[in-house]
């Protein structure tokens, strides 16, 4: 975290005019990259553990599937929280 | 660098995307697909309750009757149990609307979501929360809504501490801002990537070398792909949305023991 934010911090120091946006654009990139790491992981696991259920008892897919779509809904909060931040480093 | 001077390619500034100019005094496209939306809504509903019941149900009458079965079957008996049907006109009005706001990002000639602008996701997420808040102390009475939202049963003393801030914020902040964010950010990203894709095929069948114009049939096949990928989209942010609604709703109604 901390070495994250030297970089930042001297991404912006040496940012002047073109080369701040630059740095913006870098530095929006980098961070929906990282957002994207913790979702995924986690969305995946969603899935699997979803897919494995159902195979195991048919009968219950349609209260699995009702559960996965939650899960999925609040893992994928943060990915999209992430991108909503990559727009505010980017336009705002 | 140089592929900005060989395709003239430079993505447009965000606001060029996204605000448009008014075509009524006081009323741009946004809100014009909003209003759209909503009476589309009602129309459906409209037509299809003057059939007569006693026929066999047929057209619109149909199609309501599909909708109401889906609210009924996939969202309300998964989540609130049967004493939830009560609440089937409420989570079918913000299903419909939502749907309709989204579709209109893959409509030809149309091509915007309006749920991709924060006021309309922000505003259904405000309605959604003063409605769990009013349900639950209505039903559990102003001191015991609280009580239960901020200390938990079958948690032991000790943890309160830690769980008593985290709870509180959760339910009365962070849930109608990922509410809302939610939605806003699949649907604005949706319309992103469809944006992204069809400039950069346009600049590259555009472009002044030979060897470059066929490569524009790649992000034309994937505009194509994500346009078909935006229909499920649509319907699914819908889907969510409805069902976190019920979620909250059945948990403020009845809470945990």
């Amino acid at each position: 975290m901390e070495a994250l934010s030297k970089i930042v911090k001297a991404a912006a120091d040496a940012a002047t005019g073109d080369e701040k946006n630059i740095a913006a654009a870098g530095s929006a990139g980098f961070a929906y990259g990282l957002a994207a790491i913790g979702p995924g992981i986690g969305i995946g696991m969603i899935f699997g553990s979803a897919i494995e259920a159902m195979a195991r008892q048919p009968e219950a897919a349609g209260m699995v599937r009702t559960t996965m779509f939650l899960g999925v809904a609040f893992t994928e909060a943060l990915a999209l929280i992430g991108f909503v931040v990559v727009i505010l480093l980017k336009y705002a | 660098m140089i592929i900005n001077s060989i395709l003239s390619f430079e993505f447009p500034p965000i606001n060029e995307l996204l605000r448009w100019r008014d075509v009524v005094p006081g009323l741009n496209k946004v809100g014009l697909i909003a209003i759209a939306s909503a009476l589309i809504g009602t129309l459906i509903f409209l037509s299809a309750a003057r059939k007569d019941p006693k026929v066999a149900p047929k057209g619109t009458r149909n199609l309501a009757e599909v909708i109401v079965e889906f609210i009924e079957n996939n969202i309300i008996m998964q989540t609130m149990g049967r004493d939830g049907l009560g609440w089937t006109p409420f989570l079918l009005t913000l299903f419909l609307f939502v749907y309709l706001c989204n579709v209109p990002g893959i409509i030809p000639f149309i091509q915007m979501p309006a749920t991709a602008r924060m006021a309309i996701p922000m505003f259904l997420a405000v309605l959604v929360w003063v409605v769990f808040n009013a349900q639950g102390i209505r039903h559990q009475g102003p001191i015991g809504y609280f009580k239960n939202l901020m200390f938990p049963p079958g948690v032991p003393k000790a943890l309160y501490i830690l769980i008593t801030p985290i709870e509180l914020i959760s339910t009365l902040i962070i849930r109608p801002f990922s509410l809302a964010v939610r939605l806003f950010a699949n649907m604005l990203a949706g319309h992103l990537l469809l944006v992204i894709f069809a400039l950069l095929s346009e600049a590259l069948f555009q472009a002044r070398d030979r060897i470059l114009i066929p490569i524009g049939i790649f992000p034309f096949f994937m505009l194509v792909f994500l346009t078909g990928f935006e229909v499920l989209v649509a319907f699914l942010q819908a889907y969510i949305f409805t069902i976190l609604a019920a979620v909250y709703i059945a948990g403020a109604v009845h809470p945990e023991h």
